[in-house]
């Protein structure tokens, strides 16, 4: 059962890194970084069948940090697109040296 | 350190006024603090335009004061504090001088063999290296002292006469005071490094005093040029203190006194010291090659020229080397060394001062001149002489440079009355001065034959002690057995005899043609200017008479031992400090001439003064003369002695103008705008500038980007973890 879900986790966790160094739509990254931190979670709940609890209380740890992150990040979406009328990341560049 | 202090307890002094010596320099110094501050009170502010109170303001210097109108410099009325600093500045010398005679009576009454050191705080504490601020009381440093206070309190009261319309009248005075006060840290210093102050000290007044008049580039450059020139020698003083103190470990006179001898008599290392102090004493004392500076140096006022530059600052050389007599007394190549440059500048110096025009250049290089025969005196070992001949030659080139300043500042006065634009210092523009200047003409013939060496006149009897010494060292003593570069030392000392001779013939021909051209023949200085040609106040002929009195009787502090029970006092006076030294050179026995050996030598000195003297009578006629503008120009030899023997052009095409060429060349544009500015400032700049190029290039301001980076570099880390 656990060697499954890991490879699980790892297929999702790829897919999500993939999602975000391809992808140019901040929305799309945006849910590619949710892809990747659910399949951490899915490799804590199954590894906590081996250590005991603490890996599922992690993931309720996760799971808050990541409602919080996902109300301040599509804040600063928004925000980037009523500066620019575009969440294309092409545009967004106002670090550069 | 410990038997210093335990021969300081029993010593006679101790607990008298003595203990009191330091006052003597600081009384100087309460002097130059008070009219330092004085100074601070600008001459301007000062009331109206007062064209009756005309003295001789700037450009005393020669030549260079041509193109000086005399209303460039607006009159001033005197500084207002002109009574306080005129009070002020003659009188704490005066209380110097009346110390310095106490502890004299003191020294001379009690027979001290030991000097009396007065420990005064700890200066430099470091490791092995302890120096006390010592002041050391002991017969040469009281004599030097009394040479000091009393010379420079005629020469104060002297410069109130002669500086006192000018407006830097206070800043003049501070000067002096500071000068004073060095002067008397350098001759009464317990310690070289103490010395030393002193010595750096004096430098500092003297170019302070030569550049006194700074407006005029001239002398600038001639206070700078002094400058200079005594730093090299002082290279040479600092060199001779580290190698003392490397090999004995003490700079103490007592310690170094007692134990020279540790280093071996005629060694490499005494040597070198020797002859490292002598180069300081060249800087200082104006001795070839360093000399150049001293006729520049007339530049300053001539009270600073009689008082700096001909009695006391470039005598200390000579002080130096009589301090350091042990050391000198054990090696004879660095005395001959001593001796023999001393000759030659003696010689080479008379020779200059013949064609010289302006009256304080001719001084001038008579000082440079006698320096070179105190130099032989202490070289040969006779130290007393040496020091007997500095006491003398104080009196008398105290009162010639005191006297052609009483000249100069009659000869301005009367062309600043009628405008005229001539050289106030030029021999061609004086002439007969002796109907205006009685007083000053007589005195000044009085230094005159005193200094060619006329008896009974002081100079008569220093100078001849000098060339008997070499005399009696050309047998039987060490500086004959020893070799300098080959040479015989006795051969070298006959040498130095005869150019010691024909030196004291030039003297007398170039200070007899001095006087005729100023003070003899008819008047050159104008018609107009004729009727203001008038003797200097009171308050300058009064020193010059009391020079006069030393200069004609100082030669009986010193007789020959021939003349009976009171002679060579100074000599017995100075033996507790120099005589031991003086007896080594001479194989222990006291160097006696046979009497008639002596008065031969006695006759044929006399003889050549007296040729000198009637030569020059005889040969030049001042009536012939024409003043320096309508001079023409001399030609052959005449034309090179007149140029001094383009030495100081020769320096500047050999030293001055290579150094400037390397220091512009290599050290400006090579090392400084090259190497420093532009590889290491600017070099590191583009360097940071070509780095953040890059940097800059790294930050793209695409997330994307980074996060590519980002997962390549975890993957790296992952991977080198998996891999190992």
């Amino acid at each position: 059962m656990i060697p499954e879900a890991l490879a699980l986790s790892a297929v999702l966790f790829t897919i999500g890194t993939v999602g975000v160094l391809t992808r140019r739509n901040a929305i799309v990254i945006f849910m590619c970084v949710e892809l990747m931190l659910n399949a951490v979670n899915l490799s804590f709940v199954a590894l906590s069948r081996l250590y005991g609890v603490t890996g599922q209380v992690f993931v309720v740890f996760v799971m808050t940090v990541a409602a919080a992150e996902a109300a301040v990040g599509l804040a600063i979406i928004i925000a980037i697109f009523r500066h620019g009328q575009s969440v294309n990341l092409k545009n967004i560049n106002l670090l550069k040296g | 350190m410990l038997l210093q202090e335990a021969a300081g307890a029993a010593h006679p002094l101790a607990g008298t006024i003595a203990e009191w010596i330091w006052l003597v320099p600081a009384l100087p110094f309460i002097g130059f603090i008070v009219n330092g501050l004085l100074s601070l009170v600008p001459a301007t502010l000062m009331g109206p335009a007062d064209p009756s109170a005309a003295g001789p303001d700037h450009g005393h210097d020669a030549g260079a004061h041509d193109g000086h109108a005399h209303d460039e410099h607006p009159h001033v009325a005197r500084h207002p504090y002109h009574r306080v600093v005129s009070i002020v500045g003659p009188a704490v010398l005066a209380l110097a001088f009346g110390l310095t005679l106490a502890v004299f009576g003191l020294l001379a009454g009690a027979h001290a063999e030991e000097p009396f050191v007065r420990t005064l705080f700890p200066w430099l504490v470091a490791g092995d290296l302890h120096i006390n601020a010592a002041l050391q009381v002991d017969q040469l440093s009281i004599v030097m002292t009394m040479v000091v206070t009393g010379v420079g309190f005629l020469i104060h009261v002297f410069s109130v006469g002669y500086m006192q319309d000018d407006p830097g009248y206070p800043r003049y005075f501070a000067f002096l005071n500071l000068f004073v006060f060095f002067m008397l840290v350098l001759v009464l210093g317990a310690s070289y490094p103490v010395m030393f102050v002193g010595w750096e000290g004096v430098g500092l007044c003297s170019y302070l005093l030569i550049g006194y008049w700074y407006l005029d580039k001239a002398n600038a450059d001639a206070g700078k040029k002094a400058f200079v020139m005594n730093r090299i020698g002082d290279f040479g003083f600092l060199v001779a203190m580290f190698l003392l103190f490397a090999n004995l470990g003490t700079l103490d006179f007592v310690s170094v006194s007692g134990r020279a001898a540790e280093l071996g008599e005629g060694g490499a290392v005494i040597t070198a010291i020797g002859l490292f102090f002598f180069l300081a004493c060249t800087g200082k004392s104006a001795q070839i090659p360093l000399y150049t500076w001293l006729p520049d140096a007339m530049a300053g006022p001539t009270p600073v020229s009689a008082l700096i530059h001909a009695a006391t600052m470039v005598t200390a050389g000579v002080y130096l080397v009589a301090r350091s007599a042990v050391i000198f007394s054990l090696t004879p190549v660095a005395s001959l060394t001593v001796a023999l440059v001393g000759a030659v500048t003696a010689l080479f110096a008379a020779t200059i001062g013949l064609k010289q025009w302006d009256i304080k250049k001719v001084l001038a290089y008579s000082t440079v001149s006698q320096l070179g025969y105190m130099f032989v005196g202490v070289g040969v070992g006779a130290y007393a002489a040496g020091v007997f001949h500095l006491v003398t030659h104080a009196f008398f080139k105290a009162l010639l440079f005191l006297g052609s300043g009483s000249v100069i500042f009659a000869m301005h006065r009367a062309f600043h009355h009628t405008g005229s634009q001539a050289d106030a210092q030029d021999m061609r523009n004086m002439g007969g001065l002796r109907a205006f200047m009685p007083w000053t003409f007589a005195l000044m013939w009085i230094a005159t034959l005193a200094i060619a060496g006329i008896p009974p006149l002081s100079g008569f009897f220093s100078k001849d002690e000098i060339l008997a010494s070499v005399y009696a060292r050309t047998s039987h003593s060490t500086l004959a057995e020893a070799s300098w570069l080959g040479i015989p030392g006795s051969a070298l000392l006959w040498l130095i005899y005869l150019m010691g001779l024909t030196a004291a013939l030039l003297t007398a021909v170039y200070m007899t043609r001095m006087m005729l051209y100023t003070f003899h023949g008819p008047n050159r200085s104008g018609e107009a200017e004729r009727k203001h040609l008038a003797e200097a106040p009171w308050v300058m002929t009064i020193p010059l008479a009391v020079l006069g009195v030393l200069s004609a009787t100082g030669g009986f502090i010193n007789l020959p031992a021939f003349l009976g029970a009171p002679a060579q006092k100074l000599h017995h006076f100075l033996e507790p400090v120099t005589g031991a030294a003086s007896l080594r050179i001479t194989h222990g026995e006291e160097a006696h001439l046979p009497l008639g050996t002596e008065m031969v030598l006695i006759g044929l000195a006399v003889a050549i003064a007296v040729t000198g003297i009637v030569y020059a009578i005889a040969r030049l006629k001042p009536a012939a003369l024409v003043p320096k503008a309508q001079a023409p120009e001399a030609t052959g030899i005449e034309r090179v002695l007149e140029h001094k023997y383009y030495v100081d052009e020769l320096y500047d095409r050999t030293i001055v103008k290579p150094v400037v060429g390397v220091s512009r060349r290599v050290l400006w544009r090579g090392m400084d705008t090259g190497l420093i500015d532009g590889l290491l400032v600017n070099g590191s700049g583009y360097l940071m500038r070509g780095l953040g190029w890059v940097g800059a290039r790294l930050q793209s301001g695409q997330v994307g980007t980074y996060a590519w980076v980002l997962v390549i570099g975890v993957l790296a880390v992952l991977g080198a973890f998996s891999i190992s």
